[in-house]
């Protein structure tokens, strides 16, 4: 017999007789306790968010541009990943056509393999959007795509992500119901709730440990 | 030359010699307690709100409860599932075989090396050690595993593996075996680290990664962690391979919201950990990035055993969060090498003994005050004080019990020890016997032997001049 068949038939033998527990799931206990009013919510985000070490910017859907133009001089980034087919990407690129002081904006369009090096070693920041925020915990849902692959949000040690203020949901359950998350995940989904991040040497907290050093979240009121 | 610190000798699986010697290092002592102190704090400064925390513990407990009570059915989901989203499930019931399958795919790959993200089912396979011996180099990630592999140890805690180093020592461990200049610095001492296995994660053949929860519904594999090792070993290399043990799977997506609430708080008093990683296939023909393979290893390795007893099952429950050990005060005295077992404290002492055979863990069950600490922080409401009641029962079965509950059941029995305790009950249930003894015990009190281990911090044990007994009834009597 092959191992599975060993081990459901050692299960199965183990529950003869016995009935499947009910399924008493409590809704109320999930979500109750963690519910915002309207206004509540962007300010219990950015607490959350700030209090462990993320950056975020109020703004709007028509200075964003201007925003993290700024931010990429302050911080003295000469280029950022972008992915130039997303409404964000396209109103970047538009913002910087035709200016010689521009970053460099660098597009993942190709599979990784054929640029692995570049990736790791010559891509200083990123920007991402995201399919909303969660408020009581304070972090951001992305799913990864074609358009913003996987490796966008975690390789380059700078992450900027663009958040609408209508999409910042009350709690991760609420996340799963309003979007249907199981009838149908993508590949990889993501809750990230701040830079990268370890306690491991004396429980004394470092960051940038594997991932991003900074989290810049660019929060549009007006979107 | 590295310096080694002193920590107990990891061959051994002697608990209370590990335990003496453990008790003896003071810096080891130190660094525990001041580590638990401050996790014991910020668990409970996450969960302030009483009545919602002991309702989220009951509904931990009832939504494990449930995944195992048709566990055979939801594995076979959760393979259904994974398969259709492009996942290779294996199954193997022993150690021997879950490293045959991860070899396997390694050598299909021609794999050399192999980056890990934390498992926990990795270090019950000994899988780093297995792949060596097959040319494969298998680093850990995690930057706490990262330093204990440096220094060639085992973890003492499941969450924080390093806990019982303090920055000077893994200064020392980084200068004698990366080559750079001692420091203290955490932060200089993290990107120092983070450096290093950069290179790593890009050149790796093989991601490593454990799994926190296994969804039936959606055939999803649900990782948390706050580094980014984990993204980085299930993203980077072209091949991703998830070991887990078969009670990980939970029956809905909605069912991780609870877990995952009271793992994160429990563990380390975060709301939510930095990354919450939701892998349900590999890289799909449009991609551009993510493992082109993904593999999951489900592992037995005793759990099926567990399983098989109704109360013993409960053991299962387990989401590896730590809070039992981090509030047990046997666990924070010795640290985790001593339990020479891959799960340290309070769970450790009730899965072990599945995992290895009670005759290799005889000390585990009693290595407990069953001051009840561990039962009442378990995010899932596992009853580890009563399971260690049963286990001690278990242990000191007849050897020929036909009642077959666990392997090495009856590693403890002595029939010496069984004919003192029948004595025992014989004199306590026998009214004759009893005032006998207690007529003797009273006038022959001087010759009451020293109990010399007792008397060290104790008055030694005398009996009264008079029993209870006798002075009632002579004050009844009125003498």
């Amino acid at each position: 017999m092959s191992a599975k068949a060993n081990i459901l038939a050692k299960l199965r033998n183990s529950l003869a007789g016995t009935q499947p527990l009910v399924d008493d799931f409590d809704e109320a206990l999930v979500s109750e306790p963690w519910r915002y009013a309207p206004e509540q919510r962007v300010p219990r985000l950015r607490q959350l968010m700030e209090a462990v070490h993320t950056e975020t910017h109020l703004t709007t859907l028509a200075d964003w541009p201007a925003l993290l133009e700024r931010l990429l001089t302050e911080k003295q980034l000469g280029s950022l990943l972008i992915a130039p087919s997303t409404p964000w990407g396209a109103q970047l690129a538009e913002h910087f056509a035709g200016r010689s002081d521009a970053p460099h904006l660098k597009a993942y369009d190709r599979p990784v393999e054929e640029w692995k090096a570049e990736l790791f070693n010559d891509t200083p920041a990123s920007l991402t959007g995201t399919l909303g925020a969660i408020a009581a915990t304070g972090s951001l849902i992305l799913w990864p795509t074609r358009e913003e692959p996987r490796l966008m949000s975690l390789v380059p040690p700078v992450h900027f992500a663009i958040l609408k203020a209508s999409e910042v949901y009350d709690n991760f359950y609420e996340v799963q119901q309003q979007q249907q998350w199981a009838g149908g995940m993508p590949t990889n989904a993501l809750l990230v709730s701040g830079p990268s991040k370890t306690a491991d040497i004396e429980q004394v907290l470092a960051y940038g440990a594997h991932g991003p050093k900074d989290l810049i979240v660019l929060i549009l009121e007006d979107a | 030359m590295s310096q080694r610190i002193p920590v107990v000798e990891l061959s051994s699986r002697d608990l209370k010699r590990n335990a003496r010697q453990a008790l003896g290092d003071s810096q080891l002592r130190g660094n525990m307690r001041s580590a638990m102190d401050s996790l014991m704090a910020k668990r409970l400064a996450s969960m302030p709100d009483e009545y919602e925390r002991e309702h989220l513990r009951e509904m931990g407990n009832h939504v494990r409860a449930r995944a195992l009570s048709k566990l055979p059915e939801l594995l076979e989901r959760l393979e259904a599932n994974l398969t259709r989203n492009g996942v290779k499930v294996h199954w193997a019931e022993t150690v021997d075989e879950a490293n045959t399958i991860v070899l396997a795919i390694a050598q299909a790959h021609q794999a050399r090396q192999v980056i890990k993200g934390k498992s926990m089912v990795s270090e019950e396979m000994e899988m780093n050690h297995f792949l060596e011996g097959h040319g494969i180099e298998a680093l850990e990630s995690d930057m706490g595993e990262y330093i204990i592999q440096l220094d060639h140890e085992k973890p003492t805690h499941i969450i924080m593996p390093a806990i019982h180093k303090n920055a000077r020592q893994v200064g020392s461990l980084f200068r004698d075996t990366l080559g750079i200049d001692y420091t203290e610095d955490v932060d200089t001492l993290i990107q120092t680290g983070r450096r290093v296995l950069r290179e790593k994660f890009f050149a790796a053949d093989i991601g490593v990664s454990g799994v926190n929860f296994a969804v039936a519904e959606t055939g999803t594999l649900l990782l948390v962690e706050n580094e980014g090792n984990g993204r980085m070993s299930t993203g980077v290399p072209p091949v991703h391979i998830a070991v887990t043990g078969i009670e990980k799977v939970v029956e809905n997506l909605r069912d991780v919201v609870p877990l995952l609430s009271l793992l994160t708080r429990s563990a380390l008093g975060q709301g939510i950990t930095t990354y919450v990683n939701m892998i349900s296939g590999p890289r799909r023909a449009d991609e551009l990035d993510g493992p082109q393979e993904v593999h999951l290893v489900l592992l037995d390795n005793g759990r099926s055993q567990a399983f098989a007893d109704g109360e013993l099952r409960q053991t299962l429950n387990c989401i590896r969060c730590g809070a039992c050990m981090n509030h047990c005060p046997v666990y924070t005295r010795i640290g985790g090498q001593a339990y020479g077992t891959v799960y340290p404290g309070p769970i450790g002492k009730i899965i072990s003994p599945h995992l290895m055979g009670l005759e290799n863990t005889p000390d585990h069950p009693s290595a407990s005050s069953l001051c009840g600490a561990c039962g009442e922080v378990c995010p899932v409401k596992i009853p580890i004080p009563a399971l260690l009641r049963r286990l001690r029962e278990e242990n000191i079965k007849k050897p020929d019990d036909p009642h077959r509950v666990m392997r090495g059941q009856g590693s403890k029995y002595s029939a010496t020890e069984r004919l003192v305790w029948q004595g025992w009950r014989l004199l306590n249930t026998s009214p004759l016997l009893y005032r006998l003894f207690g007529f003797f015990a009273t006038r022959l009190r001087s010759l009451t032997p020293n109990i010399g281990p007792w008397a060290q911090n104790h008055a030694a044990p005398k009996p009264a001049a008079r029993s209870l007994h006798e002075l009632a009834k002579q004050h009844l009597e009125g003498k």
